[in-house]
């Protein structure tokens, strides 16, 4: 399989998308959501920097198996680091 | 073993000697950028790390130090970065496609969006000297922690927080200066017509790193400009 040719509808789509996405999560961060602000916050990054990878960094359409596996392994092992440090840290009596 | 002439007849003249066809040569090098990736995502994972274990420790000193920041600049410069990302995405399309024209229009929007964002950047970063928000001797953060009015902000905390803004936006930005520097340079190739569509790894790899950096900004804005924002 040669390289995928994405659609410049496609790119034009995802590009309004993550601008939209930029507003409302700057918009958001005013109203009063108690806990739920950084939650929201990084569920809406997680959802734009997915609309990069897949679409813009050619992810979605990768014929390579281990390109994908690269990158999984590298999010799995950031878990790892960020997941297990603040199970510590969060859970400590200080 | 030597390439038959035949062989080396039907060669493109991209193709080293030691890939089998173009389909191996670019497949690898796009492995091998991904490896790159791998580490870069593991080494901006630590200062992720770093600042997510503070701001539990002492979230109403970073809401109140987060506040200080300019969200519009911010807003903007975000806005800034993905408009690059578009653009980075049209130059690679362009060099699939084989336009030229195309391609250098797209690479030079690029430099001039990347170096608008370092700009807005410098004018941030100004405004914090201004302001004795830099780690340091001469440290000093005004005002009380949001909601509490009469709790002065804890300077030690509140310089934790600089100290930590000023590392991951600075290494972003060092991330985007190098970006701009590779931008330059394939600007000039693509001006001289040096991708194809046969040949263009250069281009598609530089992208993925643009876009990398993108991502990296897109978690770094809510999490330093947007700690705590409401009324």
């Amino acid at each position: 399989m040669s390289e995928h040719i994405v659609p410049v509808q496609t790119n034009v789509a995802v590009w309004l998308a993550l601008l939209v996405l930029t507003g409302v999560t700057a918009g958001m961060a005013f109203i009063d959501l108690g806990p739920f602000n950084t939650i929201v916050a990084l569920v809406i990054a997680t959802f734009k920097a997915l609309l990069v990878a897949l679409i813009f960094m050619h992810v979605k359409y990768a014929s390579e198996r281990l390109t994908k596996v690269v990158l999984i392994a590298a999010v799995f092992f950031l878990m790892i680091l960020l997941g297990l440090s603040l199970a510590d840290y969060t859970t400590r009596l200080l | 073993m030597a390439d038959s002439p035949m062989a080396v007849g039907q060669h493109s003249p991209a193709l080293q000697h030691h890939f089998a066809d173009m389909e191996q040569q670019r497949q690898a090098s796009s492995l091998g950028m991904w490896l790159f990736l791998a580490t870069e995502i593991m080494f901006f994972g630590g200062m992720f790390c770093a600042y997510l274990v503070y701001r539990y420790w002492y979230f109403a000193d970073f809401a109140a130090a987060s506040k200080s920041l300019d969200i519009t600049l911010g807003t903007v410069n975000t806005a800034v970065l993905i408009c690059s990302s578009l653009t980075v995405v049209l130059a690679v399309r362009a060099a699939q496609l084989g336009k030229r024209q195309e391609q250098v229009v797209y690479l030079a929007l690029t430099l001039v969006l990347g170096l608008a964002f370092l700009g807005v950047k410098a004018i941030e970063w100004t405004s914090k000297f201004k302001e004795h928000h830099i780690p340091g001797a001469g440290f000093h953060f005004e005002g009380s922690v949001p909601q509490h009015p009469g709790q002065p902000v804890d300077q030690q905390h509140a310089q934790i927080f600089f100290s930590l803004y000023f590392a991951m936006t600075g290494m972003h930005a060092l991330h985007m200066v190098i970006g701009v520097g590779i931008f330059s340079y394939l600007l000039y190739h693509a001006w001289k017509g040096s991708y194809t569509p046969e040949y263009h790894t250069p281009l598609e790899n530089s992208g993925l790193y643009w876009h990398f950096v993108d991502i990296v900004w897109i978690y770094l804005f809510p999490l330093l400009y947007l700690i705590d924002r409401k009324k």
